[in-house]
């Protein structure tokens, strides 16, 4: 197999002496462009003919790629839609007549499962993951192509379950996206009934549907990069969406056993989360469980689930601050095991959202400590894209906007996790909507602005036309000052001691001056929210009229904008895969005829230059 | 199986080697089939849904006030006139670890592309699997006769009856896939798939006896899986 793949490409083995010979920018061009020969043997690619295996049951990663971001965006708008109706309650209370405590709880839970599990996850990864892995690092496709199309047609069903739970006898639960036992299967608590049996059947689906994905991204990045790729010479973004992948494999088996288990407790009555329970005097059937168990599992999941989400937009965000600012990313190894090590931690830190169960009070102390040591990585993070902004040559569109958008957002939900991480801090603001912003500002609206820059920078590579960069700032400004507008009073809210999750305040004399403020937020949220349909117009309208891009019209270095044809076709490549020479960092190198050195350009064309040894 | 030769890279052992492979371009896992680095991978999240489930059943134990029932008693069988405990459960385990033996051989086979040699152990290891399946079922049908349900237990606390069935459920689930991937990989050695390097049903991926061993850690790892089960519920 191997000999075959070498005739096909014409490559010739050098031996490996050449390499200790050649050093770079002298002695035979030959040998200072010397790459290893290929490994892997030539992977073959199922072409699909009809419109359903093209487009439908498809086998490239690039479809499935658009897919889970179609799919996610669809769910996302409804989680929106949902935000909308809960502001409406919060800010004019009665207004939407036909909203009742128990439909506000619904959508309480439902907005909050959608926006992290289904919306924000399944686009990082799902989305972004298929379309860009297999490009960045010069892979055909994915390695296992069929498993990656099941992929997301599991994930297809856990959505269609979700949404199902909408039209049950009941709806869907309402016992808040953490799902806490013993309340979300009681009676009393909307949806006790089937609604919370579809959703952990969904959450399920999911979690099996991304296993396969999962497994995909990481075997594609570990063992199907093209030649000359290094993982030291692979762009953040892929480190990124690797480090999210992993935590994944190992923090969604807890999701998935917490699920199932609750869903046993419901439909055949065992105990593993149900203490003994007085209800109306009487003494319910379950007994012996206990519902901290439950909190255990659900957050050794929650909480690197909040990095599955942050990290994908870390490496994002890392490679658009220097493709726009033309300059190498600032301490990229550095970077690299920044974020390797807050997937590390982000394992020993779940309990901080469980200072007020009932735990034992030194599991406090200790998580509070590794809770902190967290803000150290991420805080390099941040000095390091404010380094490589430094002394750029930036280019202020709608894409850098966006990123320096996300720093100002990170640092701000980042400071605010700094105050809930003391146990001292964390006891009085609890459940109140300090809270609310601080992981709205974090992990919503700081992944969010990433997510909405990276569709402004790789739209030109998946339609081959720009976006509208008029309505692209109109886009951002209204969503960055909204965003804000809606988030900052929430703080005071929470200093204040308004309580999150609830449905109405009443003649609460103490919060007289929220009612203001809370009519204020829901405005900007209609906003805010109404604002994001700017980006599908400007979708819609560009697909076809807009400016064509071209070839690598952003003068990138990284190979998914080195591909013959733009947009790319299935197997990326087209005759020859492409043979890696650097980090996608070489921008505005001295010496260079101009900004930007591809991955692919050889030592040997760039011989006067002071390249950094990668 | 020898070291892979990896034209132009020299493998080195040790952690100096294991830095250079790191290091490197295309691979982390020189020479590692796809197929064996996604298994491995997916037995390392396998492995952290059996945790929890062995730590929640940990924590359940711990937590209850009712007493939790003797394990040598509930899991023993009369047999002949005299109480043996533990009789059965000795009897599946030992049937399933020669199984993963069969496994590791029909590996050997595969590799020497002993065709028949390879499929018939792939075919005792499938029996073997069914066997302990059947076993399982006996010993469930036993309990539930005993009057022992996931949500009672006339022995003790009904937690007992909730994690036994949920965990040897969710492991003899895991043994079912097995035996049904190993008839069909019994019938694909026989049919000489491997041989031909026929493609798979669904994928393009071209056959190859690597495919055993990638079934082979599965199986091995439902066994390992089933040693802690048995520490667990059986003799603590």
């Amino acid at each position: 197999m191997s000999d075959e793949y070498e005739n096909k490409t014409g490559y010739q083995a050098q031996s490996s002496e050449s390499i200790a010979s050649g050093s770079i920018g002298s002695g035979v061009a030959s040998d200072s462009d010397y790459v290893r020969p290929a490994e892997n043997a030539e992977q073959d690619l199922y072409h699909g003919h009809s419109f359903i295996t093209k487009w439908v049951f498809c086998q490239d990663a690039k479809v499935i790629g658009v897919q889970y971001f179609l799919l996610a965006t669809f769910t996302g708008v409804i989680g929106l839609v949902l935000s909308w109706l809960m502001r409406l309650q919060l800010g004019f209370p009665g207004a939407a007549g036909f909203m009742t405590a128990e439909h506000y709880y619904q959508f309480v839970t439902m907005h909050g499962m959608i926006m992290v599990v289904y919306f924000l996850t399944a686009l990082f990864l799902g989305g972004f993951g298929n379309y860009l892995i297999p490009l960045m690092v010069g892979a055909r496709d994915m390695v296992f192509p069929y498993l990656n199309m099941v992929s997301f047609w599991s994930f297809f069903v856990a959505v269609a379950v979700l949404l199902a739970s909408f039209f049950v006898p009941g709806g869907p639960t309402g016992s808040g996206w953490t799902l806490y036992p013993p309340q979300a299967i009681l009676e009393g608590t909307p949806g006790s009934g089937m609604g919370i049996i579809l959703m952990c059947v969904s959450l399920i689906l999911f979690v099996a549907g991304f296993t396969m994905g999962g497994l995909n991204y990481l075997i594609t990045i570990l063992q199907a990069r093209t030649r000359g790729m290094t993982l030291m010479r692979m762009p953040l973004t892929v480190w990124g969406i690797f480090t999210a992948t992993v935590l994944a494999m190992l923090a969604f088996p807890a999701l998935l056993v917490g699920s199932l288990m609750m869903m046993l407790d419901k439909l055949l009555a065992t105990s593993f989360f149900m203490p003994t329970i007085l209800k109306a005097g009487e003494v319910l059937e379950y007994g012996g469980g206990s519902p901290i168990l439950f909190q255990h599992l659900f957050w050794f999941f929650g909480h690197p689930e909040v990095y599955i989400v942050a990290l994908p937009a870390f490496g994002i965000v890392s490679d658009l601050i220097s493709v726009h600012s033309r300059k190498n990313i600032f301490g990229y190894r550095m970077m690299v095991w920044a974020i390797v090590g807050i997937g590390a931690l982000s394992f020993f830190v779940w309990a901080h959202h469980m200072y007020v169960s009932g735990m034992n009070p030194w599991f406090g102390f200790f998580f509070a400590t590794t809770t902190l040591i967290i803000a150290v990585p991420t805080a390099m993070k941040v000095y390091n894209w404010i380094l490589t902004l430094w002394r750029g040559n930036i280019r202020l569109n709608v894409v850098m906007l966006w990123c320096l958008g996300f720093i100002v957002t990170f640092v701000n939900g980042g400071i605010t996790g700094i105050f809930l991480g003391n146990v001292s801090v964390d006891v009085p603001l609890s459940d109140t909507y300090f809270v609310v912003a601080h992981f709205h500002m974090v992990m919503g609206i700081a992944p969010l602005m990433v997510i909405m820059g990276a569709v402004y920078h790789w739209f030109p590579l998946v339609a081959g036309r720009f976006l509208n960069e008029t309505l692209g700032k109109w886009h951002f400004w209204l969503t960055f000052l909204g965003a804000y507008s809606i988030y900052f009073p929430m703080h005071y809210l929470g200093f204040i001691g308004v309580p999150r999750r609830y449905f109405e305040m009443y003649d609460s004399p103490y919060m007289t001056s929220a009612v203001g403020m809370n009519e204020f937020i829901s405005t900007a949220a209609f906003i805010v929210g109404a604002a994001q349909f700017i980006l599908i117009f400007n979708i819609i309208k560009t697909l076809k009229t807009g400016k064509p891009a071209g070839h690598n019209p952003w003068q990138a270095n990284s190979l998914e904008w080195l591909t013959p044809s733009v947009p790319p076709e299935h197997g990326n490549w087209g005759e020859k895969l492409p043979v890696v020479h650097r980090w996608p960092y070489d921008f505005s190198v001295p010496g260079a005829k101009e900004d930007y050195i591809t991955q692919t350009t050889p030592p040997s064309e760039v011989k006067d230059t002071a390249v950094e040894k990668t | 199986m020898s070291d892979p030769k990896i034209e132009g890279f020299e493998l080195k052992p040790g952690f100096s080697g294991m830095a250079k492979d790191t290091a490197s371009d295309q691979t982390m896992f020189k020479g590692v089939h796809w197929g064996k680095a996604m298994m491995w991978i997916f037995l390392l999240s396998d492995t952290f849904i059996f945790s929890c489930f062995l730590i929640s059943y940990m924590k359940g134990r711990g937590s209850t006030i009712v007493d939790w029932p003797n394990a040598s008693e509930v899991f023993g069988l009369h047999v002949f006139g005299v109480d043996v405990p533990l009789l059965l459960i000795a009897i599946m385990t030992f049937v399933l670890i020669t199984s993963s033996g069969t496994m590791a051989l029909a590996v050997k086979y595969g590799y020497e592309r002993n065709k028949k040699m390879c499929g018939w152990l792939i075919l005792a290891t499938a029996i073997g699997g069914l066997t302990f399946v059947g076993m399982q079922a006996f010993e469930w049908s036993k309990l539930i006769h005993e009057g022992v349900r996931p949500w009672e237990n006339p022995f003790g606390a009904p937690q007992f009856g909730s994690f036994f069935f949920m965990i040897t459920g969710f492991h003899g689930t895991h043994v079912t896939f097995g035996v049904i991937f190993l008839f069909i990989y019994a019938y694909k050695t026989f049919a000489g798939h491997y041989d031909e390097g026929k493609r798979g049903w669904f994928t393009t991926m071209k056959g190859d006896y690597v495919e055993i061993e990638i079934l082979g850690l599965y199986w091995h790892f439902v066994d390992l899986v089933w040693v802690f089960i048995f520490a667990f519920f059986y003799l603590w």
